[in-house]
């Protein structure tokens, strides 16, 4: 059979996880009370805060997902950096876009 | 290249080539079964990674205008219905368990299983479209279609609507309920693709069943449902994003 | 001087050999439905000279309008659909696609010694977004044209042209995930289908600079895309986005295009530079000095350009502070690119240097692609770009690094390649006097224009100021003679088809796996899979292995 070098060959080595239903089941109802959560918190007044916990409570969900039901927690290097390049790209795009919007007239956003 | 330092495939270059040595999905420019499902999965995930971009660019022009036009944006997002909209949040969550579940029971090997939470994700996928079908003719009835007879008079006269009345919404000024306009558009264009993203998936979900079905997942190629589990969780991400900034901008005054 | 390192083998008996992945089998549709990598490279060769040849049949048109001073020879909205549709089709069906989809996809499984690329089917979907893509672009040609400029900018775009945006749109929407398609299949088959051995730091550094231009494929089109829907539903149902009066930021529509934009041109350049590396080493006999920093510069530049876009924008309305952000970061840009150059220039210095076709367009591409490189510098810096910007100046500036660094550099590639491609040698001679009339050509044709520019001579204007007839008129006059410069290796390279030389296996004795294989090579590529055991650019490995083998074809 053939052998190969541990440098190139990726798929040496990395076991296949399989996550156990009891933690999918777990991570549901986390998703589902955070969902909860974040309709709750916008009917407090809490100022400039609103928008950031808001975002804060999307991004928690959302890393569950990833996390947990996208497998990211037990997969390799590479698919834990792609994941971390697409959020990196994407916010390049919002905060450099938006750089020029809040210094537009500054002071007065 | 010399013979010493050569590694023999298998047995493709005999002609005859026997299929005994890889199984028949391998494909075979690829050396093993394992390279094959690495490739494919992170294939995938590149492709989710233009998706993020694809997405990005709505989200930029969502995050300039709220910011420029917020009174606009919260009256915009009072008519918006927050039961509606949970209910499909939490009916786009349980799809996601049930694809998660779908996956373990194709790595587990359990066919009925795996139909089982394929067809359940199929169905809450079709409930989210019908909600959504719901919402949409909701706006069309109330003439909040960008560009189609778009009318202001919600926010001009709060009065006159029961979701703005409800919400304790003031008149605004005209020049800010013109700007209503730019909401919706954001509205339309974010839930609009995110919905034409769930229309694929659900698809391809049927598609899916019929392989399950035939047994195609549940002896050991498990890499197309791994994949389109991916791609059905992004989704679900896109919209766990756009129901707080769509629907949950300010609901308390 | 007659030195040169071609190393043909014995012509009286030399054969094509038999089997080859062209013989292999034969009609249209094992053409039209292939998986292998080489003929898919093969039918986005044609395709892609073919589009290239009505982009420069439209830029001859430009040039005879600008000939004289008024707008004489079309009407100015003629004009204004003549520059657009060159610039699309020559930046979204030519520059774009050119190395990475014919090139790239020819040698890159090869390189690193693989089979196919990771996912043939997408890449056959590639040509057939691209075909149809290409198709929409003609008949958007053939039913009006659009006259918005490449850069689609808004209001003009969106509220104020009767012409086809929405089917230009439509193509370059599906350009793009053609695009997309190739730089993922790259991207997953470099990282995951390299052969045993072959490490990162040994592949060569072609492979390196389509990798970084397949991340900016990946990453930056997605944002064109979305652009492009946005644009759409503007015209179509007036959404508002970009429409001042109904609160929306023409702006934003130039922010998201850019952001796009500016990553296009590093992809359109980045796989020229890999053409460069090999071969500079090849016809130097060197290893290209400073390997890491070749590759690591590829990818600075990939990750740097995603954060320059608005150095496009300096006058577009954009603030101040973000004017100065974006300035310097555009100055940081420029230095790998700089890295690489001198990288370059160190691998010549005590070279055995041999000056065949590929060689003299790799010389052009140094001289070339380092002026427009610094004059990009100039227009980054933003008191410059006031004055400079939306004149002859940028033209002059992009078309020496697209023209004159680019288009050299694939010339320089499809010589270089041509004999494993087809397994016949060009000949040499008219080759070499082709390089020589593109070079000359070139710089009559876009030298006077950074003068124009430095003159004020708007850009995208049919009539100008009398007093800038001169300029226009060699530039004119460089272009014809930058037309025969490019016919010409249309007229030889088909020649050569049937007449050239057979070049065996590795006629330029270069290092790299593609030279290991036959000429044309096999379906499959290699009979056995290849073990990487020396570094890249390896020439002691090189003359190891001729002392082993046998040369016979």
């Amino acid at each position: 059979m053939s052998e190969h070098t541990s440098q190139t060959a990726n798929h040496g080595g990395h076991e296949h996880h399989v996550t156990p239903p009891i933690v999918y089941v777990a991570i549901f109802i986390t998703l589902l009370v955070f969902t909860a959560l974040t309709v709750g918190a916008s009917y407090v007044e809490m100022g400039v805060w609103n928008p950031v916990v808001a975002i804060a409570i999307g991004v928690v969900k959302a890393t569950l997902v990833v996390l947990f039901f996208m497998g990211v927690k037990y997969s390799t290097k590479l698919t834990k950096l792609t994941v971390g390049a697409g959020v990196f790209m994407f916010i390049v795009l919002i905060s450099m876009t938006l750089a020029d919007y809040i210094s537009r007239a500054w002071g007065r956003w | 290249m010399s013979d010493s330092t050569a590694i023999a495939h298998g047995a493709a270059e005999t002609p005859g080539h026997v299929h005994g040595e890889h199984p028949p999905y391998q494909r075979h420019h690829f050396e093993t079964v394992e390279q094959q499902a690495d490739a494919t999965n992170f294939a995938m995930w590149l492709f989710l990674l233009t998706e993020i971009m694809f997405f990005g660019g709505l989200f930029t022009a969502y995050l300039i205008y709220r910011n420029w036009y917020y009174p606009a944006f919260v009256a915009g997002s009072h008519q918006l219905n927050i039961f509606w909209g949970t209910a499909n949040t939490a009916v786009l969550i349980s799809s996601s368990f049930t694809m998660a579940m779908g996956v373990w029971c194709a790595e587990t090997r359990r066919k009925g299983g795996l139909v089982l939470c394929l067809v359940l994700t199929f169905i809450l996928g079709l409930v989210f479209l019908g909600i959504k079908t719901i919402e949409y003719s909701e706006k069309i009835e109330k003439h909040h279609v960008p560009g189609f007879h778009y009318s202001l008079q919600s926010f001009l006269n709060p009065d006159s609507d029961p979701e703005a009345k409800a919400a304790g919404d003031k008149p605004l000024p005209l020049d800010m309920a013109r700007h209503t306009e730019v909401y919706f558009s954001l509205y339309f264009a974010m839930t609009g693709m995110h919905a034409l993203h769930m229309i694929i998936g659900i698809s391809i979900l049927g598609f899916m069943i019929f392989r399950a079905q035939a047994g195609a997942y549940t002896t050991g190629h498990v890499t197309f449902v791994e994949n389109f589990g991916l791609y059905w969780h992004f989704v679900d991400i896109i919209w766990i994003f756009l129901f707080p900034l769509l629907y949950l901008i300010s609901r308390h005054q | 001087m007659s030195s040169t390192i071609v190393n043909l083998p014995d012509q009286s008996t030399a054969r094509i050999p038999k089997v080859n992945f062209i013989t292999k089998e034969n009609g249209l549709l094992s053409w039209l439905l292939t998986g292998d990598h080489k003929r898919i490279a093969t039918l986005y060769l044609i395709s892609i000279t073919f589009f290239f040849f009505i982009g420069g049949a439209l830029a001859g048109l430009i040039r005879l309008e600008l000939l004289t001073p008024q707008a004489d020879l079309m009407a100015t909205d003629t004009y204004n659909k003549v520059f657009t549709m060159h610039g699309i089709i020559m930046i979204f069906f030519f520059l774009v696609p050119s190395v990475p989809a014919t090139l790239g996809n020819f040698l890159m499984p090869m390189m690193i010694g693989a089979k196919d690329l990771a996912l043939p089917k997408i890449n056959l979907l590639s040509w057939y977004l691209y075909i149809a893509a290409g198709i929409l672009a003609i008949y958007t040609m053939a039913t009006g044209g659009v006259d918005t400029g490449w850069t689609f900018t808004t209001p003009l775009s969106t509220h104020y042209v009767n012409t086809n945006v929405l089917t230009t749109g439509l193509a370059v929407f599906i350009a793009g995930f053609s695009s997309i398609f190739t730089g993922l299949n790259f991207i997953v088959t470099i990282h995951k289908m390299r052969c045993p051995g072959m490490t990162w730091f040994r592949l060569p550094l072609f492979v390196w600079s389509n990798y970084a231009a397949s991340l900016l494929m990946v990453l930056g089109t997605p944002v064109l895309a979305i652009t492009i829907v946005l644009i759409a539903l503007e015209r179509t149902i007036g959404i508002g986005v970009f429409d001042p009066a109904k609160g929306g930021d023409p702006i934003l529509f130039q922010h998201l295009f850019w952001f796009y934009s500016h990553p296009a041109v590093y992809i359109m350049i980045l796989p020229g530079m890999g053409v460069i590396s090999e071969t500079i080493s090849t016809f130097s006999r060197k290893r290209v000095f400073g390997y890491t920093a070749v590759a690591f510069s590829s990818v600075a530049i990939a990750i740097f350009g995603f954060f320059v876009w608005a150095h496009h924008m300096f006058i577009m309305g954009i603030s101040n502070y973000a004017v100065l952000v974006f300035s310097l970061l555009t100055m940081l840009v420029a230095v790998p690119s700089a890295i690489k150059i001198f990288n370059w220039a160190f691998t010549l210095y005590k070279g055995s240097i041999t000056f065949e076709t590929p060689m003299l367009y790799t010389f052009g591409f140094m001289g070339l692609f380092t002026i427009g490189g610094m004059t990009g510098v100039f227009l980054g810096s933003t008191g410059t770009d006031i004055h400079l910007t939306e004149t002859y100046f940028i033209v002059a500036h992009f078309h020496f690094i697209m023209v004159g660094g680019m288009l050299m550099a694939f010339l320089a590639g499809i010589h270089f390649w041509w004999p494993k491609w087809t397994g016949r040698m060009y000949p040499e001679k008219i080759s070499q006097l082709a390089a020589v009339v593109t070079f000359i050509g070139f710089n009559l044709t876009f030298f006077p224009q950074f003068i124009l520019g430095t003159l004020g001579m708007p850009r995208r204007y049919a009539a100008y100021p009398p007093e800038f007839q001169v300029l226009n008129v060699f530039s004119t006059a460089g272009a014809t003679i930058l037309g025969v410069g490019y016919l010409l290796p249309i007229l030889y390279l088909t020649w050569s088809l049937k007449y050239g030389e057979i070049a065996g296996n590795n006629p330029w004795q270069a290092t790299g796996l593609e030279w290991q294989t036959q000429s044309p090579p096999l379906t499959e590529n290699f009979l056995v899979t290849p073990i990487m055991d020396h570094e890249a650019y390896d020439y002691e490995w090189l003359e190891h292995q001729k002392e082993k083998e046998v040369t016979s074809v």
